[in-house]
């Protein structure tokens, strides 16, 4: 073992130069993260997380969590209801995602750039998906109720505008990221255009898009659980009156149907999703 | 012309066909099946909620009636006409949107903070103890399922109207979603270096310390600024339930009808959103940069 008085250290340091002291990009790191820090605590202190009042909060939110449990429901009559709500929210969520897939694939097509020959077309396609993107369904719900009323369809169609821009954004995705081979093959074996996006794009595509839209339909019958907050249909009407009048352990009870309703429907569309496309898909979940 | 291709012998080839004709029928059986049961499904739902056409096609007026009034100010001309008038709230609705991204800023820095520490307690390749691992992924099960907006209905109750419901709520979200994403990424670490540290001697803090975070540090910045990105869309509704930021005025807008508020406020959001989801992007293109150029 090596006496660390042996050890030359300023010829080392010589030799060396990177190994000591060179922590100049660590202390930069350091830097962006301090600063990461006190913007927070600035924003936290605009926020008021150090008033008073807010620390009184903290007591009242135990007070809350205790008046939650046990979740418990009020009658028979009640759950029947909460269960008609819950069926009518995955509704919601099926029909929107459903309409949205089957619109978004012309659009997809517009903003695939090896579909569209038009710069202008894909780029103008491209920026109206986004900016139906950025708008949260929420808007787009309060959009929908002024239009055809209150109640489930106002969320069916929310959901439909909504999933557009997502779907047609992944859709052009999926097709420019084709491979381009077999429908050249079949080409090649005297087979025409529209055979060829049948036996080469669509066997190719389908799965990928099929399996998009079953993780966009669970993460959808989350989203619609809130719908009703606003009026447009689903569980979430229930939820937030038992919230409003506080009938905590009563919204306890729906937040857990809520959470099963979920997990089967996850449970299932994570099978079927892994049906469709294989081992390949679990990578990348 | 006599054709290359040898054939087989008519026996042979009959019941080679005959089990390919089986294989597509049965195919073809699993496709029409999925087809009907899909269709009763949405056939169901229909009912269920209450979709109609007759209404939509009578009211599809008003929809593209809504998109155009939302252009045009209360005396009828376009919007672009008349800036001034048409933002004619901007000091107070940039002061709410400045809330807003302060909130979505407050509530993706706690989250991730939470996240950070969980992550290694819940990462199946360097827990501690499985049942704390179990716990803990449970945990961030259950606040990322719990809708962002439910969480921001209870948090007005504790704490009243106020951004603070909405950063708790946005907080306990993003714990959930980057919970999840940090632990995968803990999990898919090359363990030698963790190894070699606890080799010397260290306690597992240590090694996780200089073993694991250097590894994974990149990607999970990365992750709580693709979080940041959504909880700044996410804070912009939390207004609606009485939780602080621009939503509060966007809801009173569409409810009362003030259409070119509304597009002013929509337009004011989008662009903000557009200009944080570059501005990350960037930020992240370069991570992901620096940590290949190693």
């Amino acid at each position: 073992m090596l006496d660390p008085g042996q050890i030359d250290l300023a010829a080392m340091r010589a030799r060396h130069p990177g190994h000591f002291g060179g922590a100049r990009r660590d202390r930069s790191v350091v830097y962006v993260f301090g600063g990461a820090f006190g913007l927070l605590l600035l924003g936290m202190a605009y926020l008021g997380f150090f008033d008073l009042k807010t620390l009184s909060g903290v007591g009242k939110l135990w007070d809350v969590f205790v008046l939650m449990v046990p979740p418990e429901v009020e009658s028979w009559a009640m759950f029947r209801l909460y269960l008609s709500g819950l069926i009518e929210t995955i509704a919601i969520a099926l029909l929107g995602t459903l309409v949205a897939a089957v619109l978004a694939v012309p659009l997809g097509l517009l903003a695939a750039r090896n579909v569209t020959t038009s710069r202008m077309l894909t780029f103008l396609t491209r920026r109206s998906l986004d900016t139906i993107r950025s708008v949260d369904i929420l808007i787009w719900a309060l959009i929908w109720i002024g239009v055809v009323g209150l109640g489930p369809f106002a969320g069916v169609l929310a959901f439909a505008t909504s999933d557009i821009g997502s779907f047609g954004k992944l859709f052009s995705e999926a097709i420019e990221a084709a491979d381009r081979k077999p429908v050249e093959g079949i080409t090649s074996a005297g087979g025409g255009r529209v055979l060829g996006v049948r036996f080469g794009l669509l066997p190719e595509v389908f799965p990928v898009l099929a399996s998009q839209i079953l993780y966009f339909f669970e993460s959808n019958v989350r989203f619609a659980s809130i719908l009703g907050v606003v009026g447009a249909g689903g569980i979430g009407l229930q939820l937030s009156e038992a919230i409003r009048v506080l009938e905590l352990k009563q919204a306890s009870f729906i937040i857990l149907m809520i959470l099963v309703t979920v997990a089967v429907i996850d449970f299932v569309s994570t099978k079927l999703r892994f049906a469709l496309i294989g081992k390949r898909g679990q990578g990348s979940h | 012309m006599i054709s290359p291709i040898a054939q087989l012998p008519e026996v042979q080839v009959r019941p080679l066909i005959a089990a390919y004709a089986a294989q597509v029928r049965a195919r073809r059986l699993h496709t029409l099946l999925m087809f009907a049961v899909m269709l009763v499904a949405v056939g169901l739902s229909c009912i269920v909620a209450e979709v109609s056409p007759s209404l939509f096609f009578a009211k599809i007026g008003n929809f593209t009636g809504y998109i155009g009034r939302l252009f045009h100010l209360d005396s009828g001309a376009l919007v672009i006409t008349d800036p001034v008038e048409w933002y004619w709230g901007f000091p107070r609705w940039a002061r709410l949107l400045g809330e807003t991204i302060v909130m979505a800023y407050v509530g993706t820095a706690l989250g991730a903070i939470g996240a950070f520490f969980l992550a290694f307690l819940a990462a199946a390749n360097v827990t501690q103890s499985r049942w704390l691992s179990f716990a803990v992924r449970r945990f961030c099960e259950f606040c990322r399922t719990v809708p962002g907006l439910v969480f921001a209905l209870m948090f007005v109750i504790a704490f009243g109207l106020g951004p603070m419901a909405g950063v708790l709520a946005i907080a306990i979200h993003s714990l959930g979603a980057l919970g999840k994403l940090f632990a995968e990424v803990v999990e898919n670490i090359d363990s030698k270096p963790v190894e070699g540290v606890q080799a010397t001697g260290a306690p597992w803090h240590v090694s996780m310390r200089f073993g694991a975070l250097p590894q994974v540090m990149s990607n999970f910045v990365s992750y709580t600024l693709l979080r940041f990105e959504i909880n700044v869309r996410e804070s912009a509704v939390l207004g609606f339930v009485g939780a602080g930021g621009i939503g509060m005025d966007l809801f009173e807008a569409i409810r009362k009808f003030y259409y070119s508020d509304v597009s002013a406020i929509l337009v004011m959001i989008i662009v903000t959103v557009a200009v944080i989801d570059i501005f990350t992007g960037k930020i992240r293109h370069r991570l992901i940069g620096l940590v290949e150029g190693h």
